[in-house]
């Protein structure tokens, strides 16, 4: 990828996705943490657009930004009396050691492994192909999926439903 | 810093992998540890599609169909833990990982 526009857009995205992830562990309040989140999933969104990955991009941004989001929101606002501190516990430096490490032998490993490159040009629009595999070839893990999600839904009314609640209509 | 290639892509999801797992070792509230578990998704799907759009396969856009499914797990998973967070309150008022030791003896 060489077109300039690409290159400045990669750039500035990647400023704004790495700088905000990592204001996201070094702001105080866990609100303004997640809004940081937030511009970092957008961040993220942008990357996917300049790989030509235009479906997942809008996925990047319905699901985590609008959902996932959304719900840490919820859970701040609904323990009032937890804090809203950001704050570390006794393992802030081993847990910064073992997240330099693993970083740091990731990166290596992506720059000292000589990659596959292939040569073709960015997808023209995937949601058609993606649509295609999902309910062809994947159609059995996509059906699993949507199992999964009813389990998820249904488990976390059951958790959070207070107790004693009515049994249905009388 | 010309073009654009496969390693700037890694670079970034790598190191959003280790502020992810940095967030979810250290923090001391819960909410926290799960801004970090979904800092690592956005790292690997990142990895995911970088590798998709770069590296020679037959089917290049499988890499796409993996991380719709890493997203699809992962808004499960953000729903049962923050209700596991509020049930959590409930019981015990405060959601700070280091004060729930109810397993430790």
């Amino acid at each position: 990828m060489e077109d300039t526009g690409t290159v400045v857009a990669f750039w500035i995205l990647a400023a704004l996705t790495v700088g905000a992830a990592l204001s996201v562990a070094a702001v105080r309040n866990l609100i303004h943490s997640v809004v940081l989140l937030i511009v970092s999933f957008a961040g993220v969104a942008g990357l996917y657009i300049t790989l030509s990955a235009d479906f997942i991009a809008v996925v990047q941004i319905l699901i985590y930004i609008g959902a996932i989001a959304i719900l840490l929101i919820f859970a701040i606002v609904l323990t009032p009396r937890a804090g809203r501190l950001n704050q570390e516990g006794f393992m802030l430096l081993p847990a910064l050691a073992l997240a330099v490490l693993v970083a740091g032998t990731m990166i290596f490993v992506a720059f000292d492994t000589s990659w596959a490159i292939s040569e073709r040009d960015g997808f023209e629009e995937t949601a058609t192909a993606i649509g295609d595999l999902l309910l062809d070839k994947y159609a059995l893990p996509f059906e699993i999926a949507s199992v999964l999600l009813l389990s998820a839904i249904i488990g976390a009314i059951l958790l959070v439903r207070p107790e004693g609640a009515e049994e249905g209509p009388e | 810093m010309d073009s654009v290639d496969l390693e700037h892509f890694l670079v970034i999801g790598a190191i959003l992998f280790g502020i992810g797992l940095y967030m979810s070792l250290a923090k001391r509230n819960f909410v926290g540890v799960l801004i970090g578990i979904e800092l690592m998704f956005n790292g690997v799907n990142l990895t995911f599609i970088s590798f998709s759009r770069f590296v020679e396969s037959a089917e290049p856009l499988n890499g796409h169909i993996f991380v719709i499914f890493v997203i699809t797990v992962a808004a499960a998973e953000a729903a049962v833990a923050l209700a596991l967070a509020v049930l959590l309150y409930r019981l015990r008022d405060t959601i700070n990982v280091d004060q729930i030791d109810l397993l430790k003896w």
